[in-house]
């Protein structure tokens, strides 16, 4: 009755850096495990996560007292409308899809190296998904009314919602990537579960362990089914990195602002997504192998393949930079021609410096092998793309709202200390989310580990 | 290794399992009928009121006019409510040493309006306007129901959005001639499709029906 048994996959593909020589299934097993069963006190983990944990309090002050005195906390007015919240809305989702792309199109793909870094990625995206879905319902004013974003059906208006507005889009669109991503997560986890299950001194753990495991025993037929499961998962996960931030995109280009309304969003978003996705799992990963000894697991090799990502990704969003200004002058579209203007050298010309040094030009250095492997350099770009992409998503928003078409009715927009305490604490509740993950949960597929290990054995 | 869980448990996680099916479904069925119940529209009970006025023996029994004392109904959003000097037109006539009356008397010595209890409203957000619908011929029992059989008024609808939109989509089975508007009494006809056809080309009313013309 163990769950030790090594799974039946039969997949090729390119040989990733094998684990050191002495590493037995058991041994692997204690090693990732013992993250979570060890009896170590790690006072650098209750430090952060005491930390992040301040954050997540000061985000419930914010959000208790935006539900008392409603969205005008923030610095939002007409003619910006939409302020912090759906540049973080907009932020939070595009992060999440990196870890979509590990999980499901790498595994489709045979894309080995994937293993030892899936399922923190995969939990990246589901906690970047519940930050991301915060902030809709907050914008929307009576937050407490958010079911009318769905068909529910009877209901006492006898009205459903406007399926023509992409905002409804966005709704099915998020939902579904929430729920495909937990079940895929989840389903992933149930042999680890087992194992730890197995592994657990204590009757507490050994229960809550055990019923989350739902009684896997690691036969045959279970091996059989969940690779059939999580195929199909990966399958239905799949669209869904395309799909999700195309439907972002549509919030904006299916509105008329210039700034907004532009072909060029949806594979331009996508790309984004991914790139800024990929900079979170670098700086997720970096120091979650560093403190808990996982070099061997997280090698040099992943952060290189994961800056290449990067690279290519980072590419494409340039590009995107580029048509967007080309177009507004090869159209002649006098409001374009100034709404890139405006970008560039408006009030609001820091924020574009921001993103060109953060998404294009920094990056560049990753055309560079010794910097894709020097750590700390990586890890500073990686913190960089993230404010990059923040930023870009601001100027998209706030810029292109701020002056549009009439003079008379542009604006200016200016965060206050509730824009900044939300968009804080959301950083919080999702730094907060992953300690309690790495602390509880297996941060490493450990069966997969051991399934690489029985590959290398076989001498693939 | 022992066993952590008893044989029973598998029984246990498929009852919990297919149980949170039922009880959710259960759940949001009782939400939805309590939502439609009386006790949370007020729907269908009477009001008390300081001065137990019966619409009965006005409206229907003495036949006065639904205007002689909403006044404002043909011509303003609010259909008017009647001051005490309209109740003393009568009353300072007849039933002038009624008990019952004596709230009338009492507001009419010092001015101060008598408060009754608001049976029928609509919430702020929603634009109403009674004029526009009398002068296409929706009568007043249509929404206030049969008044002319209430001796304390109750509200007769669930005023929610459904039973607006119920009328704004399908006119002409509630419209009736002009000159019924005020008939208390008034029952429609079996073919009252066919004339509501007719009715709703003839005083050219249009199915109303986008957010903004009642969220303005």
């Amino acid at each position: 009755m163990s769950s030790e048994g090594a799974p039946r996959t039969a997949e090729a593909g390119p040989v990733i850096p094998p684990l050191p020589p002495g590493y037995t299934y058991a041994t692997v097993s204690d090693k990732i495990s013992s993250i979570v069963l060890g009896q170590r006190r790690r006072p650098g983990w209750f430090a952060g996560f005491a930390f992040s944990f301040l954050l997540v309090l000061l985000l419930f002050g914010a959000i208790s007292y935006l539900l008392a005195k409603g969205v005008g906390i923030w610095g939002i007015n007409i003619p910006v409308a939409w302020g912090f919240a759906i540049t973080n809305f907009v932020w939070w989702i595009g992060i999440g899809h990196a870890g979509t792309l590990i999980s499901a199109i790498l595994l489709l793909l045979h894309q080995r190296w994937r293993t030892s870094i899936n399922r923190f990625a995969e939990a990246m995206t589901i906690f970047a998904v519940s930050c991301a879905a915060m902030f809709p319902l907050l914008h929307m004013g009576r937050p407490w009314l958010f079911y009318w974003l769905f068909p529910y059906y009877p209901n006492y208006m006898k009205v459903w919602p406007q399926f023509r507005s992409p905002l409804v889009w966005d709704v099915f669109a998020v939902s579904t990537y929430f729920i495909v991503s937990l079940l895929f997560w989840y389903v992933g986890m149930i042999p680890d579960l087992a194992t730890l299950r197995d592994r657990a001194r204590s009757k507490a753990k050994q229960i809550i362990y055990g019923m989350m495991a739902m009684g896997w025993r690691g036969s045959a037929i279970h091996w059989s089914r969940y690779e059939m499961t999580s195929l199909l998962l990966a399958g239905l996960a799949t669209p869904l990195v395309v799909s999700v931030h195309t439907v972002v995109s549509f919030d904006f280009t299916i509105a008329i602002v210039p700034g907004w309304h532009s072909t060029i969003f949806p594979p331009y978003f996508v790309a984004g997504a991914i790139y800024s996705g990929f900079a979170m799992v670098l700086t997720l990963a970096i120091p979650l192998r560093k403190f808990y000894h996982l070099e061997e697991f997280i090698t040099l090799r992943h952060l290189d393949n994961c800056a290449k990502v990067m690279l290519g990704t980072g590419l494409i969003v340039a590009y995107g930079y580029v048509m967007e200004t080309f177009m507004a002058f090869y159209s002649g579209e006098i409001f374009d021609k100034y709404m890139i203007m405006n970008r560039m050298f408006g009030p609001y010309w820091s924020v574009y410096a921001i993103v060109i040094l953060c998404n294009v030009l920094l990056p560049q250095s990753l055309w560079s092998r010794r910097v894709r492997r020097n750590i700390p350099a990586l890890f500073a770009l990686s913190l960089i793309i993230n404010l990059g992409m923040w930023t870009e998503r601001f100027m998209i928003v706030v810029v292109s709202l701020s002056r549009d078409f009439t003079p008379s009715a542009w604006g200016f927009f200016i965060p206050t200390r509730w824009d900044w305490a939300v968009l804080v604490g959301s950083i919080g509740l999702f730094v907060a989310m992953f300690y309690l993950f790495i602390r509880y949960l297996p941060a490493i597929s450990i069966f997969e580990m051991r399934h690489e290990l029985a590959k290398e054995k076989e001498g693939e | 290794m022992p066993q952590i869980f008893h044989p029973s448990t598998n029984t246990i996680s498929r009852v919990s399992i297919y149980g949170c099916v039922v009880i959710v479904a259960f759940l949001s069925f009782a939400l939805y009928e309590i939502g439609q119940s009386p006790y949370y529209t007020e729907q269908n009970i009477p009001q008390p009121q300081p001065v137990p006025f019966s619409h009965r023996h006005h409206a229907a029994e003495l036949g006065i006019d639904c205007r002689y004392c909403h006044d404002t109904v043909e011509t303003s959003a609010f259909a008017g409510m009647p001051s005490t000097q309209t109740c003393m037109t009568c009353h300072s006539q007849i039933w002038t040493n009624s008990p019952m009356l004596q709230p009338v008397r009492d507001s009419y010595e010092t001015g101060r309006s008598i408060s009754w209890t608001r049976v029928n409203a609509l919430p702020e957000f929603a634009y109403f306007n009674h004029s526009i619908h009398v002068a296409k011929g929706i009568g007043c029992t249509t929404c206030h129901g049969r008044v002319g059989t209430m001796t304390l008024t109750w509200r007769a609808t669930t005023m929610q959005m459904s039973w607006c939109l119920g009328c704004h989509r399908q006119p002409e089975k509630y419209v009736r001639p002009r000159e019924q508007v005020f008939n208390v009494n008034y029952a429609p006809p079996p073919d009252q499709l066919a004339l509501g056809r007719k009715l709703v080309r003839e005083y050219k009313i249009q199915r109303l029906t986008s957010c903004d013309t009642c969220h303005r």
